[in-house]
């Protein structure tokens, strides 16, 4: 089997592709649909391929831009009231406040991480990562993953998914204030 | 004055924009007196390069295999994508 063979990418990147796409979608269904989709999309767009990069970023490039669609379609929907999600996002709202107390205090010191690289192996790190943007509301979660593991500009966040720079800077301090909790279970764990 | 909330916000949207001078000022002022805070400010330091430098290494969660049922779909709907079009 020819290495420009669909069935090859499919053989030799699969896992790879539908374990990025799970990082992001979190149903399993949905990130093996996007992964057939951008095999689909790779099989079409064919000639494209420079051959300048390797075959699995080329692959990875059209997984995100799927990744991207399914984000922007899942924003323009805000969650139904009395929903799980609704209330689920409510929850991390009020989390964040009770961070402190009515002074704007910290209720609890924080803690010195100290030298944190040095007790987490790389594989932890990311197990850990995974684990605690699973924690977060999709919608956080969403918002997180592009602006700190995609790096997208805040101008670009806003534009992509419809929202104004404020919100997204009150979801980015709330995704960041949960992710620093949970990492914190981890470390003391 | 800020508040250690106001603080960990500002912390926050200075990784997402350029603070202004009086916003600086406060929160060095903040952070000079304040342990949490700065221990706050550290963490969230941490998070981003962290994160940064892993992405940037091609660092991911382990591989979870896909399943064989799912590879199977998508062998034949490559396969009808291919052939099945009469081209």
């Amino acid at each position: 089997m020819s290495n420009s063979e669909p069935e090859y990418w499919l053989e030799e990147h699969g896992s790879a592709l539908y374990s990025f796409a799970l990082l992001h979608v979190r149903d399993t269904h949905r990130a093996e649909d996007l992964v057939q989709d951008t095999l689909l999309a790779a099989l079409k767009g064919r000639e494209g391929f420079q051959g300048s990069s390797s075959i699995r970023t080329w692959l990875t490039g059209i997984l995100k831009h799927k990744i991207m669609d399914e984000f922007r379609r899942q924003s323009r929907e805000s969650p139904a009231p009395d929903s799980p999600e609704e209330a689920w996002e409510a929850a991390e709202a009020q989390r964040v406040v009770e961070n402190f107390a009515n002074n704007g205090r910290w209720r609890n010191p924080l803690a010195d991480w100290g030298d944190t690289e040095h007790d987490f192996s790389r594989d932890q790190f990311w197990l850990t990562i995974e684990q605690c943007l699973a924690a977060l509301s999709p919608r956080l979660a969403r918002l997180f993953v592009l602006r700190e593991l995609w790096q997208m500009e805040t101008d670009e966040v806003c534009k992509e998914l419809a929202i104004s720079q404020t919100n997204l800077w009150t979801r980015l301090h709330r995704a960041r204030m949960a992710m620093r909790q949970c990492l914190e279970k981890y470390l003391n764990a | 004055m800020l508040t250690c909330k106001d603080t960990s916000r500002l912390i926050s949207e200075g990784l997402d924009r350029n603070l202004s001078l009086g916003e600086k000022i406060g929160l060095r002022l903040h952070l000079w007196m304040c342990d949490s805070c700065r221990n706050f400010k550290q963490q969230m330091d941490y998070l981003r390069q962290a994160l940064r430098r892993g992405w940037a290494h091609g660092d991911l969660p382990a591989e979870k295999p896909l399943s064989l049922e799912a590879q199977e779909r998508i062998r034949q709907a490559l396969k009808k994508e291919k052939y099945g079009h009469g081209d």
